[in-house]
């Protein structure tokens, strides 16, 4: 006779709640493979846990954010975030799309040269400019977004010194109606200050203006606050070009836009509630469009949009170490990857889900990583099926931040592979070894040696 | 393997189906086929080498998979306050 398939023995309790009237789905589709490649052959080729880029994704992603914004305005330019994923295999796939990049420090700008990009594609935001990164930046035409007033009488310093002049544009904040309200990086517009600076670098004669930047937040749910800041900037490229007669080049809104993960705490899914690029397209062009800035003048749209371009191409493939039992009887899953890799679980309900199709029954899970802190969840609880040591996970949508604002915490951080357009995996960073962190470490000779 | 079978309490009442309304608590569970089935065999006076046996024959699974689920079932049932607590007297 043959044996019937073997399924754990279960005893759930039922809940007379009040059922929810939107029904969501209780059960959780595995994902086995990757743009056709099998999650499992991955981890067997390259370790676990292993995070995954699509190139595919990559480029469908940028095609559909450009087209959104292309067909409403006649000219519209994106600038890589690289803060937001610098591998370089992830920047050139950017590159390649047309995208320039948008560094917020000296080591991003030579990371960005270094890749190839010349001065003039790159755009130099941020607090944190050193004399000597202003210096090159001016030096290579490079578009300087300044933050404050020290920073702008710098440049007018070195405008002095240096034979090219300065291509500038000012970061504005403003109130756009939400909370919080961003008003630490650069200018702000309701108590005059944006005002004031551009009248003093119009003042200085030695610096080209050439735009005008905001960035309004991060992880915006709400497409308003973009016209509004567009409104904004629209009225002082007017009020520039009615006093002085200048006529600006750009308009950078910045980035911010969500992503379709679900922030924790969240009543509804990311992919049910974050607005489309058409959405946040439609707010900005129409701000723009509908503006007082004269038809022939209307400048460049630029956006630097990170998150929502990356996030849907990153995946965090791994295994589970074990099972256990909570004091209060609930589940815990550990799994091999922890908030040293998966920052963003501080901040997501993050779609994790096992790879093969193990058991229809789920259970009230809280899953933990691997790190010997007691803040290494990486979801408080989540209905999860039963995994076994050794069955394999993958956690969707990792692809912003994550690689840039991971520790080497206890663990080594893990090799990163791209599948390209042909589903062909490549490894585009290595694994950590010992020697790489103690390549870093320089032991004084008196304490070299010991006995135990 | 468990020195003792553990005993469901007395006034749990356990439907056909799997299920299972607890009087004290008012609380009520749901027990999937195979959590019925070792639920009947602990009724039954069954040992746990004779419930091992039984499950092992009928189902594709091996013994430290079934010891590793079956502790695991007996400790949920337990922390529902569903079986009868042991005392040493």
């Amino acid at each position: 006779m043959e044996k019937l398939p073997f399924e754990r023995p279960t005893i759930q309790k039922i809940s007379a709640g009040i059922p929810s009237k939107h029904g969501i789905s209780r059960k959780l589709e595995p994902l086995s493979h990757i743009d056709g490649l099998s999650i499992k052959s991955l981890i067997d080729d390259y370790g676990s846990p292993l995070f995954i880029l699509s190139e595919s994704s990559i480029r469908k992603t940028y095609k559909e954010a450009y087209r959104a914004f292309s067909s409403r305005y006649p000219n519209v330019q994106f600038a890589w975030s690289y803060k937001t994923n610098y591998l370089n295999a992830v920047c050139n796939v950017f590159h390649q799309e047309g995208a320039w990049a948008e560094v917020v420090s000296g080591f991003e700008y030579d990371k960005a040269a270094a890749n190839g990009v010349s001065g003039e594609s790159i755009i130099f935001n941020g607090p944190d400019k050193s004399k000597e990164d202003l210096r090159k930046a001016i030096q290579n035409s490079s578009l300087i977004h300044i933050d404050h007033f020290d920073e702008l009488y710098e440049i007018i310093h070195l405008s002095r010194e240096v034979e090219e002049r300065p291509k500038v544009a000012i970061r504005i904040n403003m109130d756009v109606g939400v909370y919080p309200k961003w008003d630490r990086f650069g200018f702000n517009f309701e108590n005059g200050e944006a005002w004031d600076a551009l009248n003093r670098i119009k003042a200085s004669k030695n610096l080209d203006l050439i735009g005008l930047h905001t960035h309004i937040g991060t992880y915006m749910m709400t497409t308003e606050a973009y016209k509004i800041a567009a409104s904004k900037l629209a009225q002082l490229a007017v009020s520039l070009e009615k006093k002085h007669g200048h006529v600006i080049q750009y308009i950078d809104m910045g980035g911010g836009f969500a992503s379709k993960n679900t922030l924790r705490g969240a009543y509804y899914p990311g992919t049910d509630t974050t607005p489309s690029f058409d959405d946040f397209a439609e707010a900005i062009t129409s701000a723009l469009m509908s503006s007082e800035i004269k038809p022939d003048h209307l400048p460049m749209l630029i956006l630097e949009t990170g998150r929502a371009l990356i996030d849907d191409a990153g995946y965090l493939a791994g295994t589970v170490l074990a099972n256990k039992r909570l004091s209060d009887g609930r589940r815990a899953t550990i799994i091999d990857t922890g908030v040293n890799l998966l920052f963003t679980a501080f901040w997501y309900e993050h779609d994790i889900r096992p790879i093969e199709p193990i058991s229809d029954q789920m259970e009230d899970t809280t899953i933990y990583g691997p790190l010997c802190m007691n803040i290494d969840v990486i979801r408080g609880n989540v209905m999860f099926p039963l995994l076994k040591k050794g069955d394999h996970y993958v956690v969707r949508r990792v692809g912003a931040y994550n690689t840039t604002q991971w520790m080497q915490f206890i663990n080594l951080r893990p090799q990163i592979v791209m599948l390209d357009m042909k589903g062909k995996a490549h490894l585009v960073r290595k694994g950590e070894t010992l020697d790489t962190i103690n390549s870093q470490e320089i032991t004084p000779e008196h304490l070299q040696n010991f006995n135990l | 393997m468990p020195n003792t079978m553990p005993k469901i309490r007395k006034n749990i009442a356990i439907s056909e189906s799997g299920f299972v309304f607890d009087p004290l608590s008012g609380e009520s569970y749901s027990l999937n086929p195979l959590g019925l089935e070792i639920i009947h065999l602990i009724k039954n006076g069954q040992t746990y080498e004779e419930l091992s046996e039984v499950l092992l024959a009928k189902y594709e699974v091996d013994q430290e998979t079934l010891d590793r689920y079956f502790y695991d079932f007996i400790a949920t049932l337990k922390q529902f306050n569903l079986l009868e607590v042991e005392t040493d007297a």
